[in-house]
């Protein structure tokens, strides 16, 4: 049986126009977070307190934090990597953060140059900061299903990360399928192992559609009781370890599949559109959203 | 195995559509030698069924006009099948001239489609079928049916479950060995997969059912998951994701054999064909047709060079 409502967590303002090769304007990324804030999604990635020598595009996180309406309801978590970053976004007003882990020591070490035993100690600042803001703080873990760079990844592993980050105080752990790997088969083999760590309930997954797995895995986790899900409007995103490839899930696919499913999720396809529409004609690209490109009588 | 601990199929039948279903909607006119070529290449993945060509007057559907000298041309493997379509009579007797050996017949669960379609209602469509029916018996061919419209009708819209199985269940009395049941327009879901599964598997047993999804609303491996989690044992696809939609200009149709494989490699479930043989037979034909391949998996490992 499914869950009855899902949460869907955008992630397009954040994991998508990181990995969009144009850089964005303030304008068009605060333009972009009003919109969908408009579409019923109750939960929006707004940007990433990291150093803009890392990721030019998230160099304007201040303004953006600073300049999004912000609606009552609608939570704006962002990226923090440490604790400087956590500060800066308590300073801009972010009510939220995210924290990034992964089950991979070589992502880990290629990715943020430290093993996944220092990421945490780094990230245990955050949450003791975070936990005297009240602050929630939401955890990541990348590569739950394979790692560009270590190939095949145990569940177990996986599991071991997730219960750090819970006990460490992230009130929900996303799992990420980082390079879109997966299949039905290791979601639901890795989702078996984290189940006996994590409740289901703090659990959502984030899945990537570089092999066009994504809503079939997203499908095995709702089977399974998971009842969050991220994805990115008009599917923004591509995959940094394949050229040309898609990453993220298109909101609009996923929304289009949990209504067809009867699944609450309180979010408006026409108007989520709009703003997929909106996003790709600032960013000169077409949409990587199939129900966008369906519905678009031409 | 993992397959079958997780309650799903062992092994699943893949019927590759690509030179007929895939090509029929490509607006390149692909020459003969090509569409030869490609059948071969496919012929030598392990796919068991090619669907080659259709047997249809070549004034409606261009595409397939040199259909008797594909069906002459191509190399016959043994273990593959290679059906092709025949709209009626004539055409099933053109193309058991030509050499076919089965024959697949084009129902629709939807009066409009049928009508706009093949300019006649359901029943008469059956009539014509069942004249095919009774030939091919006669000459031990078998014959698989397919039910257009199965989730959605783009003139209909809605179309109910009961209706499908109806219509199948004609098809299946008349003699098809297997039904497969499409999804023209793409715009199923997990929840109509599994409604209309139920209704139809009261009429025709499990194994005689295939599905055909096409990937228009990006729900095709999804609805296929579903489908093989009640116990759907073969599975329709076009390598590449040959062949776009006629409804809805841009869209994708079909959905890409490439990542239909990639999943069920992933889930333990033997198919029997060679992934990376299917991904160079996509790769020739999208070179051919100077277009970027629909599925996924090909994009990703060509530009990775890896193939996981």
């Amino acid at each position: 049986a499914f869950p009855k409502r899902v949460k869907v967590v955008e992630v397009g303002p954040r994991d998508g126009l990181q990995n969009e090769k144009n850089v964005v304007p303030t304008p068009v990324k605060i333009n972009l977070i009003n919109m969908l804030s408009e579409t019923g999604l109750q939960v929006i990635e707004a940007t990433s307190f990291v150093s803009p020598k890392w990721v030019p595009q998230m160099a304007d996180h201040a303004e953006v934090m600073q300049g999004i309406n912000k609606l009552p309801g609608i939570s704006y978590p962002v990226l923090t990597p440490n604790l400087k970053g956590f500060q800066a976004a308590v300073a801009a007003g972010a009510k939220e953060v995210s924290i990034f882990g992964a089950a991979s020591e070589l992502f880990t070490k290629k990715n943020i140059n430290c093993s996944i035993e220092e990421s945490l100690e780094r990230f245990d600042e955050v949450m003791t900061a975070a936990r005297a803001a009240s602050i929630p703080v939401r955890g990541y873990v990348s590569c739950v299903l394979g790692c560009p760079y270590e190939g095949k990844i145990s569940a177990a592993k996986v599991a071991e990360v997730s219960k750090k980050m819970y006990s460490m105080g992230c009130y929900e752990i996303s799992l990420g399928d980082t390079i879109g790997i997966g299949t039905p088969g290791s979601m639901k083999e890795m989702l078996t192992a984290v189940m006996k760590e994590v409740p289901v309930g703090a659990l959502a997954v984030h899945c990537h559609d570089t092999y066009g797995q994504a809503l079939a895995n997203i499908l095995v986790a709702l089977q399974m009781g998971v009842s969050v899900v991220d994805a990115s409007v008009a599917g923004l995103g591509g995959c940094p370890y394949a050229q040309g490839a898609s990453g993220n899930v298109a909101t609009e696919d996923l929304v289009y599949m949990l209504n067809g499913l009867g699944i609450h999720t309180g979010v408006d396809l026409q108007k989520l559109m709009d703003t997929g529409t909106f996003i790709c004609n600032a960013l000169n690209r077409r949409t990587n959203s199939k129900v966008s490109q369906a519905s678009c009588r031409l | 195995q993992e397959s079958q601990a997780s309650g799903l199929p062992e092994y699943i039948k893949i019927v590759e559509v690509g030179p007929r279903d895939g090509l029929q909607n490509e607006k390149v006119i692909v020459p003969t030698d090509i569409k030869i070529e490609l059948i071969n290449r496919l012929s030598k993945t392990g796919l068991p069924a090619v669907e080659v060509t259709s047997f249809v007057s070549s004034k409606w559907v261009p595409q397939m006009a040199d259909h008797k000298e594909v069906m002459r041309g191509i190399e016959r493997h043994p273990g593959v099948q290679y059906p092709v379509l025949t709209p009626n009579l004539q055409g099933f007797h053109s193309a058991i001239a030509a050499g076919a050996t089965e024959v697949s017949v084009f129902g629709a669960a939807s009066e409009s489609f049928s009508k706009m379609n093949i300019n006649c209602s359901i029943e008469e469509s059956i009539e014509k079928f069942e004249e095919i029916a009774k030939s091919a018996r006669n000459m031990n061919i078998p014959v698989r049916g397919y039910v257009s419209c199965a989730l959605g009708c783009p003139y209909e819209g809605n179309v109910i479950p009961a209706k499908v199985a109806e219509v199948s269940k004609r098809l299946y009395s008349m003699g098809c060995y297997e039904i497969s049941l499409g999804d023209t327009i793409g715009v199923g879901t997990p929840g109509s997969m599994k409604r209309m599964l139920e209704a139809v598997m009261k009429e025709i047993p499990l194994r005689a059912l295939a599905v055909h999804c096409h990937d228009t609303y990006g729900q095709a491996l999804a609805n296929i998951l579903t489908a093989i989690q009640m116990g759907v044992a073969v599975v329709d696809s076009s390598v590449a994701g040959l062949g776009g939609c006629p409804y809805a200009k841009g869209a994708t149709g079909n959905v890409a054999t490439e990542d239909v494989i990639y999943m069920l490699n992933g889930l333990g479930i033997n198919t029997g064909v060679n992934l990376y043989k299917v991904m160079e037979a996509g790769n020739f034909i999208c070179t051919a047709l100077n277009k970027k391949t629909n599925s996924k998996v090909a994009q990703a490992s060509f530009n990775t060079g890896t193939i996981n």
